[in-house]
């Protein structure tokens, strides 16, 4: 699957009028619509967009001024719901919490902004993927608290350390920015990915929870932690932060030594 | 067109949807169709707690929250409703730990609790801490923990299924739900769900405004679905503004910073909340805060080159507090603002966020027809829904409280239903032919208006004229607007034809129940001729319990856009709480 000719998309109409204090960028996105296209093509649109934009703000100023058939997904727009994850100018982002004055060029030179869909899973139409073969894996390490015997009454009991030791991993929103990060999950796509651990991990470091070793297990299968070769573009990749690598890292530590 | 037949719908899969599915899936055939992947619902925006008189960290019972709910609403508020809203809530909370929610803990283990706006000790002595909480995203902890739930129990989702009509069978003792009719985003095929009961957990509408928290999908589908039945909307002129948006952009900052201690203060660094609300200050009511940031405002006291916004300084919390409690919304500023939080003040001002009205329910989630009549087998919970717990303004947290509570309630009852009945209701004949011929017309060439400048106008006229404060004038203007809008919707061009994901065609039936929900909002708020809680009337500035002590009931009169709005009223439940003035 390679570019193949470079063309600039049609007008809808009149555009908006141009904000004060707005630039012009190139943006270059990776098209592809399997009901009409044989292979993926890239398009360039030059629009006008303010350095305080949001990457997503430029996209919605192509689809709803320039483009409409332009397909991507996107909600909260501030970073909460995962939905717009992109591979922007080669990386993993969310496009809603990349703004455009981080990607200017300085001085007089036209900026172009590179946009493609994450790598690794089927592409349904241009920047929309298939997340299904993401949230299987994610569903397969069971990805909710075990608990054996009587509930108790009231809450259960849990210091602030213990609470502490899993908190990093509770910030995950799914978006896949990681797993679709992570060169082996490109090339075997069995691999569970980041994502996938990084919940497992959420409840194996949990005091409450009682499923660790069947987690475990899961694991420590051919498509488990051991896949993982440390290349830290799933920490990088991270839009809430989370010390991805260092939490695989802890789950195959778990397993080697036995204990959580 | 395919066909699937289940006991329980479920439409939509938020906080309200995926609560209701965990109980239906475990007793009756569910499923639940939603627009979005589940964990992408705007659940998981909220931040700042859950309220529940757990009285882990000090003196507080349910009592005392039914009644600061009910004054929150200003009166306008179920009482009955609100009880039940109250008193289920520690088991709400507690079900949430169980299922495996991580909330914050204090140093004996048990939940922590914080402050919030209008939750009082006493009827009103002193700010409570009554939110339970994780960090700044417990509503993202209750989505997650709800969706980690659903898997464990096997809850068959339909994702990016998008339902644009519901089937309603006549009967001779009225209409009953018989199921629904879905559009599927991947393909563009028409899917039609029998079943006995159907619940609708579709959120709010709140992008019928510029500036607003809510996400590019609230558009209210599942109301104006509703609507577009001739079943009656609830109260939809109470809307409430959050007044703590990040200036120009709307994103929220939570009300849990003014709970962990964060102050509000005009341009001279004064604390302006102390004038307006002498005892709880910056924890007053969301509706109190907005006007009197807007206040601050509009008389000059406003912060920054153009005076249009207050700040709220964090400054003296600490950066720890910041990080560990706050980290989200810290994040928020450094990244949407290039404010640092722990160094300087952040610019915020009211932002759209939370609709008080909608489908109108008892408080088993039943969907009613009129004052008085069910819809069988109609269930609605969450924001879409108005029981009504919130009356005329809403409380912080009480939104993640009424999807759980009112969720789990809706889903008992909706598979309870399902099960007592013996065999399916026959679907109307052609259930899907609405849908099908509102597809095709969408797709048809029959104009060259833009999806994106009739939305734009529409926010611009909601935001100037039917935002905090209200007029005659304003709102007839905004009438005005929206209805030549709506005008132009009948002439809009889709330029995605294909099947594939079109979320062009998406956009512009969205943009369809968008402008009957604003008519709805504005209409409501020009018959209201006084001010109370969210809806505030320059022009009738006083409460008047005379003639509006009671519900506002919209019906769609005919069919198509342009079709008239009938107004009517319902009266307010009341237990033992006597309508006061509100003071804090």
């Amino acid at each position: 699957m390679t570019a193949t000719a470079e063309t600039t998309a049609g007008s809808r109409g009149s555009q908006p009028p141009v904000p004060d204090g707005a630039v012009t960028v190139t943006v270059k996105i990776r098209r592809f619509n399997p009901e009409i296209d044989d292979e993926p093509r890239w398009d360039s649109f030059d629009i006008p967009a303010l350095p305080s934009d949001r990457v997503l703000n430029l996209l919605h100023h192509i689809k709803w001024y320039v483009d409409g058939t332009l397909t991507f997904r996107r909600s909260c727009a501030h970073g909460i719901c995962g939905s717009d994850a992109m591979r922007i100018n080669g990386v993993n982002r969310l496009a809603c919490k990349v703004l455009l004055k981080d990607l200017l060029l300085k001085g007089d030179k036209q900026t172009t902004i590179t946009i493609e869909p994450i790598k690794g899973l089927p592409v349904n139409k241009d920047l929309l993927v298939d997340m299904e073969p993401f949230f299987e894996a994610f569903r397969a390490v069971k990805p909710y608290l075990v608990t054996y015997g009587n509930e108790p009454t009231r809450e259960r009991i849990q210091s602030v350390a213990d609470r502490e030791r899993f908190d990093d991993t509770t910030k995950c929103i799914l978006c896949a920015c990681c797993t679709t990060s992570c060169p082996v999950y490109w090339t075997e796509g069995s691999y569970f990915g980041p994502a996938a651990i990084v919940n497992a991990h959420r409840f194996i470091f949990d005091s409450r929870d009682e499923g660790a070793e069947e987690r475990l297990d899961i694991l420590n299968d051919i498509d488990g932690v051991w896949r993982c070769r440390t290349t830290f573009n799933c920490t990088d990749a991270c839009p809430r932060g989370i010390q991805v690598t260092k939490a695989i890292q802890e789950v195959k530590r778990a397993l080697l030594f036995k204990r959580v | 067109m395919q066909f699937h037949k289940y006991d329980v719908v479920i439409i939509g899969a938020g906080g309200a949807g995926m609560r209701a599915a965990i109980e239906s899936g475990q007793r009756a055939r569910t499923a639940v169709l939603t627009k979005l992947y589940p964990t992408r619902s705007h659940t998981g925006a909220a931040q700042g707690g859950m309220c529940a008189a757990l009285a882990n960290v000090e003196e507080d019972n349910w009592e005392w929250h039914t009644f600061d709910t009910i004054k929150g609403g200003d009166y306008l508020v179920d009482q009955d409703a609100a009880e039940i809203m109250a008193k289920e809530a520690i088991d709400a909370v507690l079900d949430l730990e169980k299922m495996g929610l991580p909330f914050n803990r204090t140093p004996e283990g048990k939940i922590d609790q914080r402050r919030f706006g209008g939750h009082t000790r006493n009827h009103g002595e002193a700010a409570v801490r009554r939110a339970c909480y994780a960090a700044d995203r417990t509503g993202h902890m209750i989505l997650q923990t709800l969706y980690q739930n659903c898997v464990k129990h096997g809850i068959e989702f339909f994702n990016e299924f998008y339902v644009l009509d519901i089937c309603l069978t006549e009967t001779e003792n009225g209409p009953v739900c018989t199921g629904a009719v879905a559009y599927e985003l991947a393909t563009g095929e028409i899917h039609v769900f029998q079943a006995k009961s159907v619940v609708f957990a579709t959120g709010g509408f709140g992008k019928v405004f510029k500036t607003t928290s809510n996400a590019h999908t609230l558009t209210g589908d599942g109301m104006g679905i509703v609507f577009r039945k001739g079943l009656p909307l609830e109260d939809m002129e109470f809307y409430q503004f959050h007044p703590t948006g990040l200036a120009g952009l709307g994103i929220l900052l939570t009300e849990g910073a003014r709970g962990e201690g964060a102050i509000l203060r005009n341009a001279s660094g004064e604390r302006f909340m102390e004038r307006y609300a002498p005892t709880i200050k910056d924890l007053a009511p969301r509706d109190i805060v907005a006007r009197s940031m807007a206040l601050e405002v509009l008389e000059g006291r406003g912060a920054g080159p153009n005076k249009d916004y207050v700040l709220l300084d964090c400054t003296h919390l600490g950066a720890e507090v910041l990080e560990t409690k706050l980290p989200d919304i810290t994040e928020f500023a450094r990244t949407y603002l290039a404010v640092d939080p722990v160094v300087e003040p952040v610019p915020v001002y009211p932002t759209a966020h939370y609709a008080m009205g909608g489908i109108p329910t008892n408080i088993h989630g039943e969907v009613l027809r009129d004052n008085d009549n069910v819809v069988p087998g109609l269930y609605a919970a969450g924001e879409c829904a108005c029981v009504s717990v919130h009356g005329a303004n809403r409380l912080g947290t009480n939104s993640l409280l009424d999807i759980n509570v009112f969720g789990r309630r809706a889903g008992i009852a909706a598979a309870e239903y399902a099960l007592s009945r013996e065999s399916h209701v026959e679907l109307p004949e052609n259930p899907a032919a609405a849908v099908e011929a509102q597809v095709a017309l969408a797709l048809s060439e029959h104009g060259q208006e833009r999806v994106a400048d009739i939305r734009t106008e529409l926010q611009a006229t909601m935001d100037a004229n039917a935002s905090v404060y209200r007029t005659e004038d304003t709102l007839k203007q905004a009438l005005h607007d929206v209805q030549a809008l709506k005008e132009r919707y009948a002439h809009i061009s889709v330029q995605d034809k294909g099947k594939r994901f079109n979320t062009d065609l998406l956009e512009a039936v969205e943009l369809g129940f968008l402008l009957e929900l604003a008519e709805v909002l504005v209409h409501g708020a020009l018959a209201r001729k006084e001010s109370r809680g969210g809806h505030a009337r320059e022009d009738y500035p006083n409460r008047d319990d005379t003639n509006f002590m009671r519900h506002s009931m919209f019906y769609k009169q005919g069919d198509g856009l342009s079709a008239d709005i009938r107004l009517d009223y319902k009266p307010v439940t009341f237990t033992r709480y006597k309508p006061m003035e509100r003071k804090y």
